[in-house]
């Protein structure tokens, strides 16, 4: 049996394929596992949640994060990227002046910072902004 | 796990009026040691974190946190409170190794 040129090239598509296939993948799964665990399984929607971070952050160890959600009973930060993608949980009490937190947090790599909020009658919304990181933070 | 002289600073103004929001910040020193670290032998160093926040008014909660290692090593964090009467916040960061290192801060309402 022959192996015509276009065989090889299909066996090779494939296997490229399977290489490059399961990381994008994994990392989506990963990102909605991480939003389901806070969840409870529903699809968050849009709402009042802002999340401000620098569009560039020159050091990953320390990077200024703001969240604000008029109406949120908590909110949850994730850095999916980071080794520990879980950044912190934040519930607000009855002396809450509003419904903000800023805080400094690491990040490994150029990503998408997710916030998600649990508002008051039950529902969840979410927000994200990108950072490039030039130097990671993680020291993995 | 070590202890650690974590020195809580907090920021919160002296006086206010009735129901006002005030701005409140606070920073710890912290390694928040995040367990993904080698140290120079190659072996991973152990998490060692604040793990949690609070911060009551006159026993009220204001807010109170869940901390993962991917918060940044000293601890900032920041956020609002209405103070509805004269009396004391209390803060208290919480350590994996059992400590809890506590600050207080009195305002004034009138």
């Amino acid at each position: 049996m022959t192996i015509s040129r276009r065989r090889i090239l299909a066996v090779a598509s494939a296997g490229l394929a399977v290489t490059l296939m399961p990381l994008p993948a994994q990392a989506a799964t990963d990102a909605g596992d991480l939003i389901a665990r806070f969840t409870d399984g529903a699809t968050p929607g849009e709402g009042p949640l802002t999340i401000s971070a620098p569009q560039i952050a020159e050091n990953g160890n320390a990077v200024g994060v703001e969240v604000a959600c008029p109406g949120a009973r908590s909110i949850r930060i994730l850095a999916p990227a980071n080794p520990n993608p879980e950044v912190c949980t934040v519930h607000f009490g009855p002396r809450a002046g509003s419904r903000t937190l800023s805080t400094r947090i690491r990040m490994a790599e150029t990503m998408d910072v997710i916030a998600l909020a649990e508002m008051e009658d039950g529902g969840f919304v979410q927000a994200s902004a990108r950072v490039r990181v030039t130097i990671g933070g993680c020291g993995g | 796990m070590e202890r650690i002289d974590a020195r809580p600073r907090v920021r919160v103004p002296r006086s206010a009026s009735p129901g006002e929001v005030v701005l409140i910040r606070t920073l710890a020193n912290h390694p928040m040691e995040n367990g993904e670290r080698l140290d120079s032998d190659g072996e991973r160093v152990a998490r060692h974190i604040i793990h949690r926040f609070i911060c009551t008014f006159n026993g009220d909660t204001v807010i109170e946190m869940e901390i993962e290692p991917s918060l940044a090593a000293n601890p900032f964090i920041e956020f609002e409170a209405e103070v509805p009467e004269s009396g004391t916040f209390h803060f208290a960061w919480h350590d994996d190794n059992g400590d809890v290192y506590e600050a207080t801060a009195d305002i004034e309402v009138a």
